[in-house]
């Protein structure tokens, strides 16, 4: 009882809030589209007929909740997954391809952190150029990394996963350069006592020690990953995904379209986060983890 | 064999440049110029061959003598980079045409380098000065390689320029657009990302304190904010432009929004950063809210607003560029992105991206020093 009402009811309350004030934005930023409508028909409306309207536009500057709830609705369950209207259809173009830049962002990240703990001269040089090159705006250059591999024959799901990589590995090596090192210099002593070879203690301190680093930046990663896919998708006239309905939908003005499609993003996003914290959480306990 | 220390590295570099004199032939004219002695071909390294052997093979012998580290290291930078910078000079005019000993030298070069990059950073040196300056060439002798690699590779298997144009190709076209570079870099960036960025971060800098007095908020919008930060936010930026048209305001306005976020979770976290001895001795002290605010949890919670203004530099980068797609007045480093990729001019877009990848370590570069002087309590710049 008490968990409800410190935890979930603010977050209603709030959530609940935003929409009024949704309803209230579409309501003023539709206005002046429908006054002009209205004096140009001739016709005029009471208060209430006239916020009615504002509200039911079919091209609206900013749709209302229900609208984007029908729309979004109709465009999840009720088309044939196959059919390109389908959001589930798009959402799996780029889930697909989030996903395999997400393992090979993951693979990356763990390799290089695995060299920078084990090599002094990988750990000063390499380090700083990791960090400087994430203040390259990525993003930016996808379209080209598309142009590229469109040039050279390669199309489709690699050059868009190879941005989701680009921008999921920095999260996973720094967490794991943190993870790795973070077992207690007692418990690498004890190792070397053992005469453990650097594998052995990888393996068998460094690599469990690491786990919820790797899980806390995994979720990090999968974040951007998601991002990156979708705005690898605006460019160079893709024609499926969560961005190509982005990009599409605001060349008709469709906004309706639009906020669905963000919402189906945003949706994907949420599950893909909470599936990593789970598949966490289930390796924290099989490894013997308990609840801080 | 007191005098000699092997490393492996500098083995290796030998034996690659055996190998490569064991190939001989090192590009495609030199082969037709042995093929017709008399005719007088004209080939690569026709003069510095021998040159560049030698630069490679005594400079990995003398590293492995018993010399005192920092002159190991400095034969080995002398003769890495001389070797890689007569190797790049001599491709010129005949890209396309290096055979397999040119890649084999090259990587011999590489070694070498790496090979004082592991020297360099085992000195221990106790001067200050000295210190600073290892720690900054070790870096730059990395990202100089990545350079040097990329040069060579491109030029070398003659890979076209409009799919991955040469360093130096894109050093010069930076060189001569100056003028537009400048022209986006204003619009992009002294426009729409500092206005949105300041925006951004000073409204969540402000919800943040305003969730801090009232805890029902805190409380409802710590969980949205913490989900919101996984969102693709830049999805909104068609529906900024359409909103507030092509001008700089609808980036701003996406830049502000993406930063808006990382800026409350992070303050709001910390806020509550402060321990409760030194909350319970400011109450001792009869201070006010604003004054327990100001004295302690402020300076308290700056490690995570410093982390937080980290994160939004480059999002706010990357928000206005990625706006900048949608729609835009004919200037500006997204539009130039997107438009010269259309028309297959590859170097410009590196240019653009080499001023925007400049511009944002700067960026992060002096919010670190900014942060080194506000936090120099914090134990980890201690």
């Amino acid at each position: 009882m008490d968990r409800t009402r410190d935890k979930v009811l603010p977050v209603l309350a709030i959530l609940a809030g935003l929409v009024v004030v949704w309803y209230v934005g579409a309501m003023l930023l539709n206005a002046p589209f429908q006054r002009d409508l209205d004096r140009r028909a001739g016709e005029t409306r009471g208060t209430v007929e006239f916020i009615g309207k504002t509200l039911s536009q079919p091209k609206p500057t900013l749709p209302a909740p229900h609208q984007v709830a029908a729309n979004f609705f109709e465009n999840t369950f009720l088309r044939k997954i196959t059919s390109n209207q389908s959001l589930v259809f798009h959402a799996w173009i780029t889930l697909s391809s989030t996903l395999l830049g997400f393992v090979f962002g993951t693979a990356l990240g763990i390799a290089i952190a695995v060299g920078i703990v084990h090599f002094t001269s990988l750990d000063r040089s390499l380090m700083p150029w990791l960090i400087a090159s994430q203040t390259i705006p990525i993003l930016a250059i996808a379209p080209m990394v598309i142009v590229v591999f469109a040039a050279i024959g390669v199309t489709g799901i690699i050059p868009k996963s190879l941005i989701s990589t680009y921008l999921s590995f920095f999260p996973v090596a720094v967490g794991m350069v943190k993870g790795l090192r973070s077992p207690e210099l007692t418990h690498l002593d004890l190792m070397h006592t053992y005469n453990a070879s650097p594998a052995q203690t990888l393996w068998k301190l460094r690599v469990p020690a690491s786990m919820p680093f790797l899980f806390a930046s995994m979720k990090v990663a999968v974040a951007a990953s998601l991002v990156g896919a979708i705005v690898a998708e605006l460019p160079t006239g893709a024609v499926a995904g969560i961005g190509a309905k982005l990009l599409s939908a605001s060349y008709y003005s469709q906004t309706i379209d639009m906020w669905s499609a963000l919402v189906a993003g945003s949706i994907v996003a949420g599950l893909l986060v909470t599936l990593v914290g789970w598949i966490g959480r289930l390796v924290d306990r099989s490894m013997g983890a308990r609840p801080a | 064999m007191r005098w000699f220390a092997p490393s492996w590295q500098a083995l290796l570099a030998v034996v690659l440049c055996i190998g490569a004199g064991l190939l001989g032939v090192m590009s495609l004219p030199e082969a037709t110029a042995l093929a017709q002695p008399a005719a007088s071909i004209a080939y690569p390294w026709a003069a510095s061959k021998s040159l560049i052997f030698d630069a490679i093979l005594i400079s990995a012998a003398f590293s492995m003598m018993r010399v005192p580290p920092a002159v190991a290291a400095l034969a080995l930078f002398a003769g890495a980079h001389l070797a890689a910078w007569l190797l790049l000079s001599g491709i010129a005019g005949f890209e396309g045409t290096a055979l397999a000993p040119f890649y084999l030298l090259m990587a011999a070069a590489w070694l070498l380098a790496w090979r004082c990059v592991t020297i360099l950073s085992g000195l221990k040196p106790t001067h200050r000065l000295a210190k600073t300056l290892v720690g900054l060439l070790i870096p730059v002798i990395f990202g100089a390689w990545l350079l040097i690699i990329w040069e060579g590779v491109v030029r070398g298997a003659g890979i076209p320029f409009i799919l991955l144009p040469p360093p130096s190709a894109i050093g010069a076209r930076i060189a001569t657009s100056v003028p537009i570079l400048a022209a986006d870099v204003r619009q992009t960036i002294f426009k729409a990302v500092i206005a949105g960025y300041a925006i951004g971060c000073g409204a969540g800098f402000l919800t943040a304190i305003l969730a801090d007095r009232v805890s029902f908020l805190r409380r409802g919008l710590l969980p949205i904010g913490n989900m919101v930060s996984a969102l693709p936010i830049i999805g909104v930026a068609p529906i900024m432009v359409m909103w507030f048209g092509f001008d700089w305001q609808s980036k701003a306005a996406v830049v502000s929004i993406m930063t808006f976020f990382p800026m409350l979770v992070n303050t709001v976290t910390g806020l509550a950063e402060s321990g409760h001895m030194e909350r319970d001795l400011m109450r001792t002290y009869a201070s006010s809210y604003w004054q327990t605010l100001f004295k302690l949890r402020l300076p308290a919670a700056a490690p995570f607003i410093f982390n937080a203004l980290k994160i939004n530099a480059t999002l706010a980068l990357i928000g206005a560029i990625v706006a900048e797609f949608f729609g835009t007045p004919v200037v500006g480093m997204g539009f130039r992105i997107s438009t010269e990729v259309g028309r297959m001019n590859i170097d410009m877009v590196w240019a653009e991206i080499a001023v925007a990848a400049l511009i944002g370590s700067v960026f992060y570069g002096i919010i670190a020093l900014i942060e080194r002087v506000v936090t120099f309590w914090h134990p980890s710049l201690r």
